[in-house]
């Protein structure tokens, strides 16, 4: 048996966005492997935008992301959980207003 | 119309068909075999296309020809020298990099082919290529980054395309053959003329060639056959595996 191949590296991880239509934000839909941006994209299309699900792709390298510790998600996020103050529900909106 | 013109408009139909059939065929084999994840999704994202495509041109067949011949008749019920494909396409898989080569030679006429057939005369077959036009865009673009990536890749990646490309070299002549009763669809603004594709053909080839540093094989004895009905023993064995559950349960339904 041949032995195995050392150099072999797995392509980096790139985190897909992807914007259903106009006027919406990029969602994240998932993740997948390219050697580069350009396969990325290639890729995103063929694996996410199969069933008319986008207009426009972002490809993210995953090493690019910061993302928040989620040993720190009590000191993060909890303080704001009894701040209801800052939830805008004691106006009074004018019945005439909409969309909001 | 003529039954001339008809004959004409149903073999050409026909050739289309079949070599979007057994091309589209040949990539599906990649299915759960591809070198990653990814990539496996992409070639069977292209067969599907091309099989697509091979619907449409051979429900048009069997209408032209109005025998009562479906894409499903046509497709299940005919042998090996019924069929009219090009020989490139049903050259086996092989190795990734030998699929790449065998892919870009022929999207790089395909998509000068429907681009032009877009503008057909015949509104049916250009309604075809505009939507297939779309598909092979990227089919292309998809198989010309590959190469060039391969060719200007390791010297492994380099030598199985460079091995690929000669081998694969002499099946490129019969995409742009011409026989009488096509003359007769190129006069009617029906069919593009093959001698415009080859130059198309050429450069676009050349272009990408250049790109991933590799030698565009010379052009010496071409092989012919396909479009006529003699083929190579690989596509008995495909249409084998194709055919068998029509054949064995016919009429059977999903």
């Amino acid at each position: 048996m041949a032995p195995p191949n050392t150099d072999r590296k797995d392509w980096p991880l790139f985190e897909i966005f992807i914007r259903p239509k106009n006027g919406l934000s990029h969602k994240h839909v998932g993740s997948l492997h390219a050697a580069d941006a350009r396969m990325a994209l290639d890729n995103a299309r063929d694996v996410y935008t199969r069933r008319g699900e986008g207009v426009s792709i972002w490809a993210v390298p995953a090493a690019s992301i910061a993302a928040s510790d989620p040993s720190e998600k009590a000191s993060l996020f909890e303080p704001a959980d009894d701040k209801i103050y800052r939830h805008p529900t004691f106006y009074d909106i004018p019945a005439a207003v909409k969309n909001i | 119309m003529s039954t001339d013109r008809q004959q004409a408009l149903f073999g050409y139909a026909l050739r289309l068909g079949d070599t979007s059939l057994v091309l589209g065929h040949r990539l599906s084999e990649w299915c759960g075999h591809a070198p990653e994840l990814e990539e496996d999704i992409a070639l069977t994202n292209v067969a599907l296309d091309l099989v697509g495509h091979a619907r449409l041109l051979l429900s048009y067949a069997g209408e032209i020809e109005g025998k009562g011949r479906d894409e499903d008749r046509l497709a299940y019920r005919r042998d090996v020298f019924d069929y009219r494909n090009h020989l490139l396409a049903e050259q086996p898989n092989r190795d990734f990099g030998h699929t790449i080569v065998r892919q870009f030679l022929h999207d790089s006429w395909a998509v000068e082919l429907y681009g032009r057939l877009a503008a057909s005369a015949d509104p049916t077959l250009a309604g075809i290529a505009a939507k297939a036009v779309k598909e092979v865009r990227y089919h292309v673009r998809h198989s010309a980054d590959w190469l060039i990536r391969l060719g200007d890749g390791t010297d492994v990646s380099r030598a199985r395309v460079a091995d690929a490309l000669e081998r694969l070299w002499s099946y490129t002549g019969e995409m742009f053959e011409r026989d009488a009763a096509e003359d007769t669809l190129v006069a009617a603004g029906i069919a593009p003329d093959p001698a415009e594709l080859r130059t198309a053909w050429n450069t676009r080839v050349a272009a990408v060639l250049e790109e991933a540093t590799l030698d565009r094989p010379t052009d010496g004895w071409m092989q012919k056959g396909g479009r006529r009905g003699e083929h190579s023993e690989h596509l008995g064995y495909l249409l084998a595996e194709m055919q068998f559950l029509p054949r064995a349960y016919p009429d059977a339904v999903w």
